[in-house]
């Protein structure tokens, strides 16, 4: 495997502009000759089909919802960054661009964060002539907030619903491509593979989640846009349906997978409360604007906090971090909640949370400015927890959110196997190692809108492409794959349910590969995780029938995959030996205890290929150069 | 605080072709912090490991924000709480030792898939006939050349926040999806983007609703009641007034 970036030739701010122009083009009356198969109907999913559609694509776009309107992207709160400038505080393309590199410290493409820079303000005013109800100033002019990471506020946002809206948006232009022809739309269908021929990805094999049919998609290039994996963790802030099948299932057919072990924590979440727990919220950010962060002093402090005095509390952010104080990014506010927890100082029925205090702000703002400022959210807190966060502090504890990880892809986003391209989430392209609040969204977007279809044509129009139908013997061998293993996984009739292996695996993961990571829990995770998969494929009960609907055992095909995508995770971070974003090798850390990166190691994407399941996947490098931000130490004291 | 209560759970059983019935399960140890939708985890947990199908129910988000829960509890839509899905209700709003009756959302619109799952893709194929601004990508002029009152990129905010969950419908007694149709033709009839195809929307997308065998409406306004984004009637009224002016002529 020859890992080849294609970065374009030139300065910075003219990379993709140039690169738009030297791509051949499909003449368009030849265009609805080609099939395009879309997988996933998220903002970068829904957003690419229906843009191939506009541009007359033949497309066929599958999700395994009802419909394209319920992807995990519909979750998305706070909102998404463009370089506006709206509030003339000194935003351009150049800082969104350098604030991105930057936050994500130093692991991500230069060139391709640059372009989504560029994209960015193209997918607001696409998104306003869709009508989407984004927040305005009194004058009618789009209203803009700040978010984390940045100095400027270049946020726009609809309410905490901006995922929604912005889905909503997408999947309105998905409906128009709908009616007009250019998309047909397969709900409730799960992909389970992708079929290579002669190296090029020709197609699919689907199943059909209500009757459990299996069935077969040629095409001329298959896109996916199945969004992230942080499932695997069991308990995170996704959807419950999201999953790392897809991905992985090309990965196995010889698509690398980029730095798996990039897993972003967010800091505010509702903490866990009970065994039965299936799912934690997320609590915006934003609240660590006026909450202040504390845990008692003492170890084993039961009192109730406002039994708890003033001199007996250890606001730590603010003491360890004077300057920035409960303000510091998402990986230093999430490692140090968990240090003063494992300590044995954390708060509530299970030690696992620190308290988030809103009462030195309602003292000083009253309560009236608190409750306008985040009235929703307490009142979503307090539907959850029963707790009035008015009277006595929220609890929060951090959660896995978002994976930078992903499929390797070029600057055309296209992976190691020509024809098969990975946008949004599921690509390891833009964020580094840790995501800044709000680009998430912006990186769906730029993707599905703005990039595939300029990065496509040149695919279709230069390569040979030969005539090949579902008859054709890789089709026929991925069914009986596919078919096998969901009888083998009925047939099992073990004792346990899928969500049991799925918990073990997960709190193996959150211990071993979680907000810290060290050699020994590494190499103990990487022990354990092939015996619970043996005991998952000896064990596992799931009940009912393959031509039926069958949730369980959509689940259980979903789960028998992160059972094997666990161990490159871990294997990934157990290989890089450095301290970045997100992933905190507890061996690479300096005095003072934060994170430290080794440039001269690891300044590059760690991209596996796959070997067989038995055989050790190989590690390729891509090398990662920095022309224009320089690599600097992040500190934040 | 949270304790434990029991449960006894009258459940809608149905599989392909079949008619359905009701089966009676215990739902025990129910920590009162779980939300309804965890509560039939551990209940199909239970099942699971005694070689019973679990109840199949869809869930996504567990947020309240992708409107794919939704079963009537005791004959109301996402149970009986204020402005609540499902997946947001929690268990402390329950009694030890009562007794509750699950069934799938009951429209004509809507069939029983399995169990409470239903189908709602009427829902989608409302809006594909025009439930959106035809703008293609790439097209668009600078943001800030339209500016738009904030109050009415308020109103239209208030009504984008319809989840297609489908309580409207399943709650009204003439299974008319006339709440959900009216928050789109409402958002876009309340911001210039939405005017240049207002006459035609309106018109397309009332008239598949007919079609689509989603009854009249009648103003009972149950669906407002059942609406777990409190999307106001108002909306309704909004509709009406658009297929009057628009839906008639053109
Ligand atoms: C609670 C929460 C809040 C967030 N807030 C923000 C925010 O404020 N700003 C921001 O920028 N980001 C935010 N994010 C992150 C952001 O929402 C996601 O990263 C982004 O929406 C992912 O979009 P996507 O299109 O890549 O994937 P998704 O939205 O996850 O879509 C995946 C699609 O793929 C389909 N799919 C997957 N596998 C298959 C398969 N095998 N077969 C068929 N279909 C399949 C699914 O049905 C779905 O349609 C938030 C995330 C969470 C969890
Ligand atoms: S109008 Fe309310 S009840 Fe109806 S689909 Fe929308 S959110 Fe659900
Ligand atoms: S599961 Fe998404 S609204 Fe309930």
């Amino acid at each position: 495997m020859k890992l080849d970036a294609k970065i374009p030739e030139g300065p910075m701010a003219e990379k993709w502009k140039n690169h738009k122009f030297n791509a051949k083009l499909v003449n368009p009356s030849n265009r609805r000759k080609y099939n395009v198969i879309v997988v996933g109907t998220g903002l970068a999913g829904a957003s690419a089909a229906a843009t191939l559609a506009e541009q007359g694509y033949n497309v066929d776009c599958f999700t395994y919802s009802d419909s394209p309107r319920r992807a995990h992207s519909i979750a998305a709160q706070g909102g998404i960054n463009a370089a506006k400038n709206y509030p003339n505080d000194g935003d351009s393309v150049h800082r969104l661009f350098y604030d991105t590199v930057k936050g994500g410290d130093f692991r991500s493409r230069e060139a391709n964060v640059h372009r989504l820079a560029e994209c960015s303000n193209l997918i607001i005013d696409h998104c306003v002539a869709q009508g989407i109800p984004f927040a305005r100033e009194y004058g009618g002019y789009l209203a803009n907030r700040s978010f984390g990471g940045a100095q400027v506020s270049r946020t726009f946002y609809a309410r905490g619903q901006t995922g929604q809206q912005l889905l909503i948006g997408a999947y309105g232009a998905l409906c128009k491509e709908i009616k007009s022809g250019g998309v047909k739309m397969h709900t409730r269908c799960e992909v389970i593979d992708v079929v290579v021929i002669d190296g090029q990805a020709r197609g699919i094999i689907s199943r059909n989640l209500v009757t459990g049919e299996l069935t077969r998609h040629v095409a001329d290039a298959v896109v996916l846009a199945t969004g992230g994996y942080g499932n695997v963790f069991f308990l995170s802030t996704n959807a419950m349906n999201c999953n790392a099948s897809a991905a992985w299932r090309v990965y196995k057919k010889g698509a690398a997978f980029a730095n798996p072990c990039f897993t972003q924590i967010h800091p505010t979440c509702i903490p866990v409360h009970g065994e039965y727990q299936s799912k934690l919220t997320l609590m915006s950010e934003s609240l660590r604007n006026d909450g202040r962060i504390w845990v008692p002093k003492k170890k084993g402090d039961t009192r109730p906090p406002a039994q708890i005095p003033e001199d007996e509390r250890d606001y730590y952010l603010e003491r360890k971090y004077p300057s920035f104080g409960n303000l510091v990014p998402r990986d230093l506010a999430s490692r140090n909640a968990k240090v003063v927890c494992d300590e044995g100082r954390g708060v509530g029925p299970t030690g696992q949370a620190v308290y988030l205090d809103f009462a030195d702000a309602i003292n000083r703002l009253g309560k009236e400015v608190i409750e306008a400022r985040y009235g929703n959210l307490f009142e979503m807190y307090n539907r959850i927890t029963d707790d009035d966060p008015y009277e006595t502090p929220m609890m929060i504890y951090p959660a896995v959110h978002y994976t930078m990880g992903g499929l390797w892809v070029d600057y055309n986003l296209m992976t190691t196997i020509p024809g098969l391209y990975a946008l949004g989430e599921c690509n390891f392209s833009d964020h580094g190692a840790n995501r800044l609040g709000a680009s998430a969204l912006m990186q769906g977007l730029a993707d599905g809108y703005f990039v595939i279809p300029n990065t496509i044509n040149d695919y279709l129009a230069s390569t040979k492409i030969e005539k090949a139908t579902t008859d054709h013997e890789e089709f026929v061998k991925a069914e009986t794959v596919a078919k096998e293993k969901l009888d083998k996984l009925l047939s099992i009739n073990g004792k346990r349910t899928v969500d049991d292996f799925h918990k073990e695996l997960g709190h193996l993961l959150w211990n071993n590969c979680g907000m810290a990571r060290n050699e020994k829990g590494l190499k103990e995770a990487l022990e354990k995780i092939p015996k619970i998969r043996e005991e998952f494929w000896k064990d596992l009960n799931v009940p009912g029938s393959a031509d039926d609907l069958n949730q369980a055992l959509e689940k259980a095909n979903r789960v028998a995959d992160f059972m094997e995508f666990a161990e490159l995770m871990v294997k990934d971070a157990l290989e890089r030996k450095e301290s970045c974003g997100g992933h905190f090798r507890e061996e690479s850390q300096t005095e003072e205890g934060e994170a430290k990166r080794d440039d001269e190691n690891f300044c590059y994407v760690a991209a596996w290929e796959f070997q067989g399941l038995d055989k050790e996947p190989v590690l390729h490098k891509e090398p990662l150069e920095f022309e224009e931000v320089k690599l600097t130490q992040r500190s934040y004291k | 605080m949270s304790k434990q209560i029991n449960l006894t759970l009258k459940v809608w059983r149905q599989s392909k072709g079949e008619a359905g019935r009701f089966e009676t399960y215990e739902a025990k140890n129910i920590d009162t912090d779980a939300s309804f939708l965890e509560m039939l985890d551990v209940v199909n947990d239970e099942l699971t490991v005694k070689g019973v199908e679990p109840i199949a129910f869809e869930h996504d988000c567990r947020e309240g924000i992708c409107g794919c829960c939704g079963a009537l509890v005791n004959g109301k839509t996402h149970g009986s709480h204020d402005r609540t899905t499902l997946c947001q209700l929690h268990m402390r709003h329950f009694e030890d030792g009562q007794e509750l009756v699950l069934e799938p959302f009951r429209a004509d619109a809507f069939p029983v898939l399995k169990d409470l799952i239903v189908d709602r893709s009427g829902l989608d194929e409302i809006i594909t006939e025009g439930g959106y601004v035809a703008v293609k990508t790439g097209n668009a002029p600078e943001a800030s050349t339209t500016p738009i009152k904030k109050e009415f990129a308020e109103a239209a905010m208030d009504a984008a926040e319809c989840i297609g969950c489908g309580a409207c419908v399943a709650s009204c007694p003439n299974g008319s999806a006339m709440l959900f149709t009216s928050a789109k033709v409402s958002q876009y009839a309340l911001l210039p983007q939405g005017h240049p195809e207002r006459a035609k929307r309106v018109k397309a997308m009332v008239s598949k609703m007919d079609e689509l065998g989603f009854g009249n409406c009648s103003n009972e306004y149950e669906c407002a009641v059942a609406c777990p984004k409190g999307i106001d009637v108002k909306n309704i009224a909004r509709l009406n007034r658009e297929f009057i002016k628009h839906g008639f002529k053109s």
